[in-house]
């Protein structure tokens, strides 16, 4: 088990820095940079090469990428021009609120897809598998920013039931249990929406799990021996079924951080998703190099623990 | 006679295909006696498993008709709450695929436990332990305690067949029925694994049918033997009988195409083509005729049935008495047998 997750942690390591050097020099290969998008025109053309000058960024490109992942491991993301603060300070807050936001979107994700799932494959070919088909289908083709901007105006503008922006009402004393009901009141309808996109993949996943367990051979030995159906089901096909889903993992946490970006800016979310775009738009490089980046290392985690739950459940893989 | 365990009643297993229904198994009719074990021969795809899980009720999605009487009862309209009741307990059966039979993400020693756990609820964890680890000695596999806690990857084919049969055994069915339980093994566990259903059969008194298409293994476990071509019974009779005077000119073939080492081996007595997929099958005739075309039309019966031809010996269709298998390999290119 130590030795699986070592080795494990250890692939890591190489996967991460390719991923920063890949994030590095895709940055550098952005058009303009932040002193292009300044529109004073107090400022010489002469002084802003002075600018870049002393901020290095007229060194190659190893020495400023050296540069900027020593500053990173020790924490330094850069100096946002836009905020004109430390990029970790900006990020500090917006990565909490995200994490939030993905894990109630996780939650509301198993709490559709499983129910669905089951349903759908244990009664394949049904009618209600054929609804819950249906809808797999639709929410395969519906783009996930369209769907977020009719629930927002639905549930948001019309019925106000739910805040149309921020991740806590203004005033409340951080730490209270005001302050935590807000904060989840604010995060239900953006996770809601972003889940009943993202769970079709997770329950047609499943769905197919269950039809093709259904038809393995010891399948039919567990009813040989004289278990019932509902035994059946939940001892054998289902444990059978859901064990895959721990593989399925990285690959949610992944489809998350592409949702996060649509539906933190729909719903006006203080998140990384937000931070993301916003900083592209105002070509805040510092920001995005470091957002793509913690991003990217969201999804080799997510891999690695979804391998991790997998060698801990499995015991085709588990290492004793 | 000794005592009837089951009697199967012109069973018709059909599966559906696009929008028919086709029977793989066709108006099969067969009887098992206690301590008497009925071979069911006949080559790959002829409808043996389907008619093994008929009687078990382990169809999913498939039409049964006629009767399968177990000790007087008819479990082919039975409720599944009964049915349930006798299968693990009442009878039993091996399956042919060691390797997929098992449940993967599922402890040995639980998977056996699963069988007496349903049937006796009484049984405490440790009684119930004990058993399955007692099942395994029985079985032949070496430290039982150990396997009780292993997965099925970490057991080879033999053991995972010798952890089918100790599920199958673990409540001492009146009838077990073995879906060529050595086919995925080889000859030494072959034979260990069939001196283990022998002792079982001798032990418990129980009916065994016993599924295989290698006719070794008939000759040392059978009392009687059925014949299976493309759905039906074509012969059946006592083991003695069918080895000395085959009639059908399939069960005839049968014997010929076991390659013995005396009459080289490059003489294979075959007949010509394959069994013919569900949905090809003839339904009207022989269904052998097209096998061996050279024998004339008005050989064969219109609708062919099982002729008792002594006691207990039945032949089915009337082509049998036209048909000359060659003895000697001249006359066999002469009939154009390849
Ligand atoms: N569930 C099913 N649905 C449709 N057709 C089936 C099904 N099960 C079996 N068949 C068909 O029925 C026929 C008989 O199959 P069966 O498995 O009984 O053969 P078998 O005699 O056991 O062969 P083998 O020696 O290879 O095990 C085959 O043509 C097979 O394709
Ligand atoms: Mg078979």
């Amino acid at each position: 088990m130590w030795k699986f997750s070592v080795r494990r942690i250890l692939i890591m390591i190489p996967q991460i820095i390719l991923l920063s050097i890949l994030i590095f020099i895709l940055a550098k290969m952005m058009p303009g940079d932040a002193l292009s998008g300044m529109v004073d025109p107090n400022v010489s053309p002469e002084r802003l090469e002075e600018l870049r000058e002393s901020l290095g960024w007229n060194d190659p490109w190893y020495v400023q990428y050296g540069d900027w992942v020593g500053g990173v491991v020790q924490g330094d993301l850069g100096q946002s021009f836009r905020f004109k603060m430390p990029v970790s300070e900006i990020v500090g807050q917006r990565i909490i609120n995200t994490f939030w936001l993905s894990l109630a979107t996780l939650i509301f994700t198993y709490l559709i897809a499983i129910p669905l799932g089951i349903t759908s494959g244990r009664y394949n070919d049904s009618l209600l598998d054929q609804a819950i088909t249906s809808y797999t289908y639709i929410g395969f083709a519906t783009p996930l920013f369209i769907f977020a901007l009719v629930m927002l105006w639905v549930f948001g503008f019309m019925l106000g039931w739910f805040p149309t922006s921020g991740s806590v009402s203004p005033g409340l004393e951080p730490g209270t249990f005001e302050y935590v009901m807000s904060k989840i009141y604010h995060l239900i309808l953006p996770a809601i929406a972003m889940a009943l996109i993202t769970t079709v993949n997770t329950v047609q996943y499943l769905r197919s799990e269950i039809i093709d367990t259904k038809q393995k051979d010891f399948i039919i030995t567990a009813r040989a021996k004289g278990a019932s159906e509902s035994r059946v089901y939940n001892r054998h096909i289902l444990r059978n079924s859901l064990l895959p889903l721990a593989a399925f993992f990285g690959f949610e946490i992944t489809g998350l951080i592409g949702g996060t970006i649509f539906v933190e800016n729909i719903f006006g979310y203080p998140g990384m998703g937000q931070l993301f775009l916003e900083s592209i738009t105002l070509r805040d490089y510092s920001v995005v190099t470091a957002v793509t980046l913690l991003f990217g290392i969201a999804a080799i985690l997510g891999a690695l623990l979804s391998d991790i739950i997998l060698s801990l459940v499995d015991p085709r893989i588990r290492i004793k | 006679m000794s005592e009837k365990l089951l009697e199967v009643k012109n069973l018709k297993t059909s599966f559906r295909i696009k929008d028919d229904y086709y029977a793989a198994v066709d108006d099969v009719s067969l009887s098992v006696n206690k301590n008497e074990v009925l071979a069911i021969v006949g080559e790959s795809g002829c409808g043996k498993s389907a008619l093994a899980f008929s009687i078990m009720g382990l169809h999913n999605r498939a039409k049964i008709e006629g009767n399968i009487m177990f000790k007087n009862q008819d479990i082919a309209n039975i409720s599944p709450a009964k049915l349930n009741k006798l299968r693990g307990n009442n009878m039993g059966m091996i399956f042919q695929d060691p390797l997929t039979a098992l449940n993967p993400l599922m402890e040995i020693g639980d998977q056996i436990g699963e069988a007496l756990l349903l049937h006796n609820k009484d049984l405490s964890k440790e009684k119930r332990k004990d058993k399955v680890i007692q099942l395994l000695t029985k079985v032949g596999i070496p430290r039982p305690e150990h396997v009780y806690e292993q997965f099925p990857h970490e057991l080879s084919g033999g053991m995972r067949q010798r952890v089918v049969i100790a599920t199958a055994i673990a409540n001492e069915p009146e009838l077990l029925i073995a879906d060529e339980p050595t086919t995925a093994l080889d000859v030494t566990i072959q034979s260990q694994i069939l001196d283990l259903i022998k002792e079982l059969k001798d032990d418990m008194d129980a009916g065994i049918i016993m599924i295989t298409h290698d006719l070794g293994v008939v000759a040392e476990m059978a009392d009687r033997v059925a014949v299976m071509y493309a759905g039906q019974i074509v012969e059946v009779s006592d083991v003695y009988t069918l080895f000395e005077s085959p009639l059908h000119p399939y069960t005839r073939s049968l014997f010929n195409s076991v390659p013995n080492t005396a009459e080289a081996q490059s003489k294979l007595h075959v007949i010509q083509g394959i069994v013919p997929s569900l949905q090809k099958l003839p339904r009207e005739g022989c269904r052998f005729s097209a096998r061996i075309p050279w024998v004339e039309e008005s050989a064969h019966e219109e609708h062919p049935e099982l002729h008792e031809v002594s006691p207990g010996h039945f032949v089915r269709c009337t082509c049998y008495k036209h048909f000359n298998f060659p003895d000697s390999s001249k006359e066999e290119q002469q009939h154009g047998i390849s």
